[in-house]
């Protein structure tokens, strides 16, 4: 009887038993990694490297609690649902990536740190949620996010639409800052890996090492969460967290004299395995013939497939290597994708991008200047407009009457300008026009500003390096040469798919121009004290004076009967008996 | 006597068309001694730009200016120079009939003082004679029209001359015994300035002189005139401000207008005190110091109407170059208003102790002002220091010059009633001194 019980007991758990699983299983969202690696050689000689590590999860972040993390990061996830982020695009770059000799980035970031968000409609006070928010990434990145504040915020009307979905636009719900002059090293860099869920232990994060990737002319790494639709019904939201990396080894700064790269020369490391926990990991190298001539490219080991698309208007070939596939370490426990060029790189082949900008300062002293931006569209035959949008700190004030933009020779008006002229002290200027480029044109924008005097304790500690200037933005969609078809975003490489394209026939670039440095005029800061004490002099006397005039009265000198001196002088003559003084 | 005025107006206009059209011009109108955040040109245009594009002038902190000033140059924008060269025009003209009014004025009350034997019997050489008072309203528009600070600051299309007239126009009103002109454009210079607000004393003390109601605290006439003239002076402030609110439904333009003129956020460097002093300021001390400074232009008033308050007029002399010294952010334009009146006081020149100096002192600082900005702005060599200790020893300069005309018009009044030859109790010959 009592082993009968015992068996029915053990039934009835085999019978529960699974059911909280299933129905765990059924509560349990599905997540899913991607990690792709894409090396391009660029026209110079250098070649970039792109990290893309995509975590996908269909889980409503916003509504519900969600208490099990699996791959996506507690910390992003966990900030998202409490500060109520819609998306979330956070750069952290050191360099310039120069457009006129690389090419059209696949994604720029300004240089220094670059923070944007749009936040869901039903967060009430934007600001103090951004602060929050600035705060706390401020913390998990160790970066010095938390200098985000009114001064450098600003709420663009047109250039930063959300990348991912989105119902109503109210742009009050987006706050853009950059700060020029943050640093990006290892200390960023080791928080960033920690949000892999692989780690820099397994997969394409072991090239990932802080000596290496800081050797570079443009090392970039960012975050963007945004919400995507789970499937082509769009019927239910799932959330992407995308960390890239992409950096630019050079042959000046790597030392090395030849051209020739391979994933040892530039990581010191090489691709072991794939990461356990990702369903895709692949590694695309850029080998697209330049003028429809013969590879330039030799690549060993032979790749497991090429794949052939469309990538910024241009038809490009991509040897693949799936580091899932057995096939691949087979012959080899690592691998070491090395690149060889074919034939020397001539200089003159160097393909200009169809749109590339440069800004400067102009002028001379430190009372005026000012800031020319120059707009080259290379297209031959086609016009496009771009949105232009510039921040400028408070201390630089500009003059928008001075506004000149001058395409060949002539004024050329934008259609749309939305100036927000800066507060002292409270918020920085914001300038957004939609300028149209003709076609094979150079445009010159130029502001005049003026440089204020600021506070002696308003200046950085080393205030004769200046103050730097954000990056302004360009955003474009660039018309693009090959017809472009809509594919599956899921089938699709990563670096393809992180911005929307409405259609076949354009590409949308965001490019920034390089960051100024500025000098102000300084007071001399060893001078407080003296200051003080000389104006107040000034007033002083001019108090001194008036009071003087205005309380005494002219009278006539009375004939003084001497001093103490005098006296006693004419008592010691009393006593010799000489006449008194 | 208006063929010579016409003929010094046309040299003065004369010469600024002829700065106008040289390549001096864009120099001038850059320079900070002459054009500061309040009263600069550029600014004027930036916030006509800015209301064009549909934003609000005083949603920045470029613009300053009154929306009377919005309101004027909207339509006139394009006669810009033509209404500066207007504007000074009136403002010498109108100090050319004060001043006329004005020797009328004192020459009829020292007629009655010699006839009430009020003066000492060997003062004859300090009495005013009309041959010698002939000239003095000419001598003021010239002064005024062509001072290099007024002609700087009109070539400049500073604002400052807009403010200098519509003062001038004050005065002239003030000295021909209308009440309700003089509290209107005394409320406009308030409404533009803020500072003027002290002239309220003197004018108030002239027209009671005028209406011979005497200045006694427990006369009843004294409080009703009072009252009349300060109702007048306030009503008309309240009718331009709320006009003022008509022209962009909107109150922005009073903190953009008079709490950038009382809290003094923008260090611009100019000819004044404030901007090195508040440049250096520990930030735990900056309010304090910003409302002592504001006091230090207003809390004169008083005093000098308790002692100047038979002589009104020069009261509104000291007290208009009070406010040039020590206002938040002064302009060469501002001296010159203040200058004008000199020749007013020639007759004291006798008593004036350091007047050769002072004016040495002020014509080397004025020449030293470009060459130190210079220095500091574009050559690197020099620093800010340079510049300031210029601006404090032109402040100096310009307050030693104001004290001693007070104290030689003081030592004047002193002889004229105790007599010219002052001897000591035992027949030699006496010092004056101030006890």
């Amino acid at each position: 009887r009592g082993m009968a019980a015992a068996a029915v007991l053990l039934l009835l758990l085999l019978v529960a038993g699974p059911v909280p699983g299933r129905a765990g299983a059924g509560r349990e969202r599905r997540d899913a990694l991607r990690e792709e690696l894409l090396l391009s050689p660029l026209p110079t000689g250098d070649v970039a490297a792109t990290f893309q590590f995509r975590t996908r999860w269909d889980a409503d972040l916003q509504r519900g609690a969600v208490s099990h993390y699996r791959l996506f990061p507690k910390a992003l996830g966990r900030l998202v649902a409490a500060l109520g982020v819609r998306e979330l695009h956070l750069a952290l770059t050191q360099g310039f990536w120069r457009t006129r000799f690389w090419g059209q980035p696949p994604l720029q970031a300004p240089a220094g740190a670059e923070l944007w968000v749009w936040f869901q409609p039903t967060v009430t006070d934007v600001d103090r949620a951004w602060k929050e928010l600035s705060n706390i990434l401020s913390g998990i990145f160790c970066a010095s996010l938390n200098f985000i504040d009114s001064t450098n915020t600003v709420t663009p009307t047109a250039s930063f639409k959300p990348l991912g979905l989105a119902n109503g636009t109210d742009h009050h719900l987006l706050r853009y800052a950059v700060l020029p002059r943050e640093v990006v090293c290892t200390e960023n860099l080791t928080p960033w890996k920690k949000l892999l869920p692989c780690g820099s232990k397994a997969g394409l994060a072991v090239l990932l090492k802080a000596e290496r990737l800081f050797h570079s002319s443009y090392h970039s790494q960012a975050v963007h969460i945004r919400p995507v639709c789970q499937d082509a019904s769009c019927l239910a939201v799932s959330w992407e967290l995308r960390q890239t990396l992409t950096v630019v080894f050079d042959i000046f700064s790597s030392g090395q004299g030849k051209k020739d790269w391979s994933l040892f020369k530039m990581f010191s490391r090489t691709l072991t395995d794939a990461c356990p926990l990702a369903s895709q990991s692949k590694v695309y190298v850029d080998i697209s013939p330049k003028n429809k001539e013969k590879e330039l490219l030799e690549v060993t080991p032979p790749p497991t497939s090429v794949h052939e698309a469309v990538v910024q208007g241009d038809k490009k070939t991509y040897a693949v290597y799936d580091l899932l596939s057995p096939s691949l370490f087979n012959t080899s426990r690592s691998l070491n994708v090395q690149l060889k060029w074919k034939r020397p790189q001539d200089s003159s082949e160097m393909p200009v991008p169809v749109l590339h900008a440069q800004r400067y300062v102009g002028g001379y002293g430190l009372q005026t200047g000012d800031i020319c931006t120059l707009i080259y569209n290379t297209h031959p035959y086609r016009a496009f407009p771009v949105i232009l949008l510039e921040t400028v700190p408070w201390y630089l004030r500009l003059y928008v009457h001075t506004l000149t933009i001058i395409t060949k020779g002539k004024e050329n008006k934008p259609s749309y300008i939305h100036y927000q002229p800066a507060q002292d002290r409270r918020r920085p200027h914001l300038l957004e026009m939609l300028i149209q480029l003709p076609a094979n044109s150079i445009t010159k924008i130029t502001i005049q500003f003026e440089r204020a005097l600021l506070k002696w304790t308003e200046y950085p500690p080393d205030p004769n390096h200046g103050f730097y200037v954000g990056s302004s933005v360009l955003s474009a969609l660039v018309p693009s040469v090959i017809a472009m078809k809509d594919v599956d975003v899921e089938q699709s490489p990563l670096f393809t798919s992180l911005f929307p394209s409405s259609d076949g026939s354009s590409y949308f670039v965001r490019l920034y121009t390089e960051p100024l440095l500025v000098n102000l005029p300084t007071p001399d800061f060893s001078m407080p004290y003296n200051v003080i004490c000389l104006t107040c002099t000034v007033v002083a006397v001019c108090y001194g004076s008036f009071y003087n005039l205005l309380t005494r009265t002219f009278h006539v000198e009375e004939p003084s009967r001497g001093g103490l001196a005098k006296r006693l002088a004419n008592v010691i003559r009393k006593f010799r008996g000489v006449p008194p003084l | 006597m208006a063929a010579p005025l016409v003929l010094v107006v046309l040299a003065a206009v004369t010469v600024r068309a002829a700065l106008f059209r040289s390549s001096l011009a864009a120099f001038i109108a850059e320079r900070v001694e002459v054009a500061s955040p309040l009263n600069a040109w550029k600014r004027v245009v930036e916030g006509l730009a800015l209301l064009d594009l549909g934003v609000s002038p005083y949603s920045g902190a470029i613009f300053h200016e009154t929306p009377l000033i919005i309101y004027l140059f909207h339509f006139l924008i394009e006669y810009a120079e033509l209404v500066f060269m207007i504007t000074d025009v009136l403002t010498a003209v109108a100090l050319y009939l004060a001043i006329q009014d004005f020797n009328k004025v004192v020459f009829k009350k020292q007629k009655l003082l010699i006839e009430l034997d009020k003066y000492a019997p060997d003062v004859a050489e300090l009495i005013q004679t009309p041959m010698e008072m002939h000239y003095i309203p000419l001598k003021v528009a010239l002064f005024y029209l062509l001072n290099p600070y007024t002609v700087m600051s009109c070539v400049a299309k500073s604002t400052c001359a807009i403010n200098n007239s519509v003062i001038a126009l004050f005065i002239l009103a003030t000295i021909k015994g209308s009440a309700f002109l003089s509290a209107v454009f005394l409320a406009l210079a308030t409404y533009q300035s803020l500072y003027p607000l002290t002239l309220f004393a003197p004018a108030l003390l002239y027209l009671l002189q005028r209406q011979f109601i005497p200045i006694k605290l427990k006369s009843k006439s004294f409080w009703l005139y009072t009252m009349q003239y300060a109702s007048l002076y306030l009503c008309s402030l309240v009718v331009i401000i709320c006009l003022s609110f008509f022209l962009l439904n909107s109150w922005d333009f009073i903190p953009s207008v008079y709490g950038f003129i009382l809290s003094v956020p923008d260090l611009t460097p100019n000819i004044g005190l404030f901007w090195y002093f508040f440049a250096e300021m520990f930030e735990h001390f900056s309010l304090f110091f910003v409302c002592v400074f504001q006091i230090n232009v207003f809390f004169y008033t008083i005093p000098l109407a308790i002692k100047l308050k038979e002589h009104p007029v020069f009261f509104m002399f000291v007290q208009i170059a009070i406010i040039s010294v020590f206002k938040s952010y002064p302009t060469v334009g501002d001296v010159a208003l203040y200058m004008a009146f000199l020749p007013v006081w020639s007759h004291l020149y006798r008593f004036l102790r350091n007047i050769f100096i002072l004016s040495c002192v002020l014509i080397f600082c004025s020449f030293l002002f470009p060459v130190l900005w210079h220095l500091w702005i574009y050559a690197g060599s020099a620093n800010s220091n340079f510049y300031y200790a210029i601006t404090l020893t032109f402040n100096i300069g310009q307050i030693l010059l104001i004290s001693d005309y007070f104290y030689a018009f003081l030592r004047r009044e002193y002889y004229l009633t105790h007599g010219l030859h002052l001897t000591r109790q035992d027949g030699t010959e006496a010092m004056l001194v101030l006890k």
